[in-house]
């Protein structure tokens, strides 16, 4: 062992360190590099869902409208001479002073054509002519112009979402559609309008008449029931589990089922809600009433676990400092820790509730799937929720419910975004130190 | 009765003389007290007496049983599932672990300032007057107060927050926090206050404030305190008992402990050999 040894030595092994460094610093560097591939790439597939959505359901929101002149005709309209709202509404024929007027317009012959053209108005046109004579006895006799709905296949139309150059056999829309359409165009008689009717009614087997707001009270009611349900049995489990409950196989067997629930399938809980709610207690089936039981069912281990992951963060040391001044078990618990931990429970409830506002698969079991056109006046009455009505736009095979399915979906969406970024919110806001 | 028990001490260890409490009387009266936790034996056979206004420290190396006993005398650890106490604790000559002692009351008697400041994450105002409202101690808002107005100047702490009674107690520095702790313990109006370790978590400017309050609060309180430093040992207690492995090995006046150990194992730990 000479001095020069040594310090050949010590050069190599600076040369290896220098060559190791190199190579950690590398991984490190191609490490990072996945991990931005991976976060773009999750954007990009996020943009293009969102994208798609947008694209396909902004339209939704508008609605096409016809102007047409009507000529009311006394014979047809008020056969006896009286014009009483409830008399007009019993004898009066509209729906002959439209086609009798617009015939006229179009000079449409036979009966085909003239199919052809009542099909470029909703069917909703013939009540719009009521109401609106309805609301003027006196305009009865003369000529009146108003707006009405075009049908949905004038407004995917006018949309731009029907291809003219197909040959006719192909299109919706036929020529001599296309011709009046064209006309009506050159007067000024078509407007595009905010979709109202789309947050005011129910569903319709016409595209341009379906509503979504019946969805939106029946998950309303729907959520209503889960919440009364959930949130109190939830946060009394979640607190007797993690406060009182004596440690013993007993308690350990039902942590591990309540962990055990919160990955069952919903569907089981729909089956569960068929067997038990409707078949057993023969409560009302399609009810939203039974739905928000099923849902409480499938949320209750959520409000459960994330309740005692947030009565757990709550410190000992407040436990402590509260029974030493001579609390009660249940004081400490409604005093303090019960206080301090309700952020955290009231955080995992809105996520469970956003869950199960999304929820579709357990509701087709107990039949909210049903067609419903009526608006629920209650938790007792048929209805539909948000994400079941989506699939029954889904399935539906019209152009026209194509738009509403996105449209749909977009509203679902923020709803959910508001719900989960009010988490968030009330974290950040609640959040302690100590 | 007084035979069968020494004979028992005697049984179980060499020899454990409890040294009367000649200068004050005695507050607390603790005889044969055995801890376990599940099956560990914590503390084994520990018979001491808390004399009445004066400050009794206890001290040993980690992992003694001295907090576990401490925590004893208020029944603090009857929160622990597999904690067992057995023995007589007397207070004022009652036995607390008997059927009819309310650990409410007991608590309320025998006030507790935890190893870290733990004041409840609400105002100061409210954290003083938590223990009144909960005990019903005060009727109106006037009376409530000036007992907390009361508490924290006994703590030392009423100067330094009167014009921010409503911030968070959390907001307050280590020590204040403690002081807080203590005035909040002694709102309630309590006979004894236990303190395990108060000092433990603040740096010497506060330890020496707080070691200062406790010289005060000997006017009016009996103090238990448990303490890692020997040398806040000697400077606060009066009576000192050493602890080991769960034994109590040796009790008595604090000069005479640190002075003159009557035991190996205390001469030991007192000079530094181990602990």
């Amino acid at each position: 062992m000479t001095d020069a040894s040594d310090s050949v030595m010590i050069a190599n092994q600076k040369e290896k360190v220098r060559e190791s460094l190199r190579k950690r610093l590398r991984s490190e560097r191609r490490f990072r590099a996945y991990g931005v591939v991976a976060i773009s790439f999750a954007v990009l597939m996020l943009v293009f869902l969102i994208g798609t959505i947008i694209s396909n359901g902004y339209s939704a929101f508008s609605q096409t409208w016809l102007k047409v002149d009507v000529t009311l005709e006394k014979d047809l309209i008020a056969p006896d001479g009286r014009t009483d709202p409830k008399t007009l509404r019993e004898n009066g024929d509209f729906r002959a002073s439209l086609i009798e007027s617009l015939v006229a317009k179009f000079k449409s012959r036979g009966r085909e054509e003239e199919r052809l053209l009542m099909a470029m108005f909703s069917t909703s046109a013939e009540q719009t002519l009521q109401e609106h004579v309805i609301r003027n006895p006196n305009e009865i006799g003369g000529t009146v112009s108003i707006w009405v709905r075009a049908s949905s296949d004038i407004d995917q139309l006018y949309k731009g979402r029907i291809n003219r150059d197909l040959p006719q056999t192909s299109r919706t829309v036929k020529d001599i559609q296309l011709r009046w359409y064209d006309l009506m165009a050159a007067e000024r008689r078509i407007d595009s309008r905010f979709n109202k009717g789309f947050f005011y009614s129910g569903d319709s087997r016409e595209p341009e008449q379906a509503g979504f707001w019946g969805a939106i009270v029946g998950s309303f009611f729907t959520m209503l029931v889960t919440l009364i349900l959930a949130f109190p049995v939830g946060v009394a489990t979640a607190v007797y589990l993690e406060e009182f409950a004596p440690k013993n196989r007993f308690t350990d067997l039902i942590e591990v089922n309540i962990n055990n629930l919160a990955a069952v399938p919903s569907i089981v809980f729909g089956l569960l809600g068929l067997a038990v709610f409707l078949n057993f207690f023969e409560l009302p089936r399609s009810a939203p009433l039974v739905g928000g039981m099923v849902l409480a069912l499938m949320t209750l281990p959520t409000i459960i676990i994330s309740g005692r992951a947030a009565l757990k963060a709550v410190p000992p040391s407040v436990r402590e400092a509260a029974l030493g001044l001579g609390a009660s078990r249940v004081q400490v618990v409604t005093h303090h820790v019960l206080p301090l931990a309700m952020p955290g429970i009231l955080t995992g409830t809105i996520i469970g509730m956003a869950q199960a506002l999304g929820e579709t698969a357990p509701l087709l079991m107990i039949g909210m799937v049903a067609f419903i056109v009526d608006i629920p006046g209650g938790p007792t009455d048929a209805s539909t929720v948000i994400p079941v009505q989506i699939y029954l736009w889904a399935d539906s095979p019209e152009r026209g419910f194509v738009e509403k399915t996105s449209g749909g979906i977009m509203v679902l969406l923020i709803f959910l975004v508001t719900m989960n970024a009010s988490a968030v919110y009330l974290r950040k806001k609640f959040e302690r130190r100590w | 009765m007084e035979e069968v028990e020494k004979s028992q001490t005697v049984a179980g260890e060499a020899s454990k003389p409890v040294p009367p409490a000649i200068d004050h009387p005695v507050k607390m009266r603790t005889r044969n007290v055995n801890v376990h936790y599940g099956e560990k034996h914590a503390i084994r056979n520990v018979s001491l007496d808390i004399g009445e206004r004066e400050v009794t420290s206890l001290i040993g190396p980690s992992g003694c049983g001295k907090s576990t006993y401490l925590r004893c005398l208020n029944r603090m650890n009857d929160t622990i599932d597999i904690c067992r106490v057995t023995g007589d604790l007397e207070l004022d000559g009652e036995n607390i672990y008997s059927d009819n002692v309310d650990v409410v009351q007991l608590r309320a008697r025998i006030g507790m300032v935890f190893q870290k400041p733990n004041p409840f994450p609400k105002s100061i105002f409210e954290n003083v007057a938590y223990g009144p409202r909960l005990h019903g101690l005060v009727s109106n808002r006037t009376d409530l107060d000036e007992v907390v107005k009361q508490s924290l100047r006994r703590a030392g702490l009423f100067d330094e927050v009167k014009d921010r009674m409503e911030d968070p107690g959390t907001s307050l520095s280590g020590g204040q926090q403690q002081r807080l702790c203590i005035a909040r313990a002694i709102a309630v109006g309590p006979e004894i206050i236990l303190m395990d370790e108060p000092c433990s978590a603040l740096d010497p400017i506060a330890t020496a404030r707080i070691e200062e309050l406790i010289d005060e609060l000997r006017q009016n309180y009996t103090i238990v305190i448990v303490t890692h430093s020997m040398q806040q040992a000697a400077r606060v207690s009066q009576k000192t008992a050493f602890f080991h492995l769960g034994d109590l090995i040796e009790h008595g006046d604090t000069p005479q402990v640190f002075t003159n150990p009557r035991d190996e194992k205390t001469q030991g730990y007192i000079t530094g050999r181990f602990g």
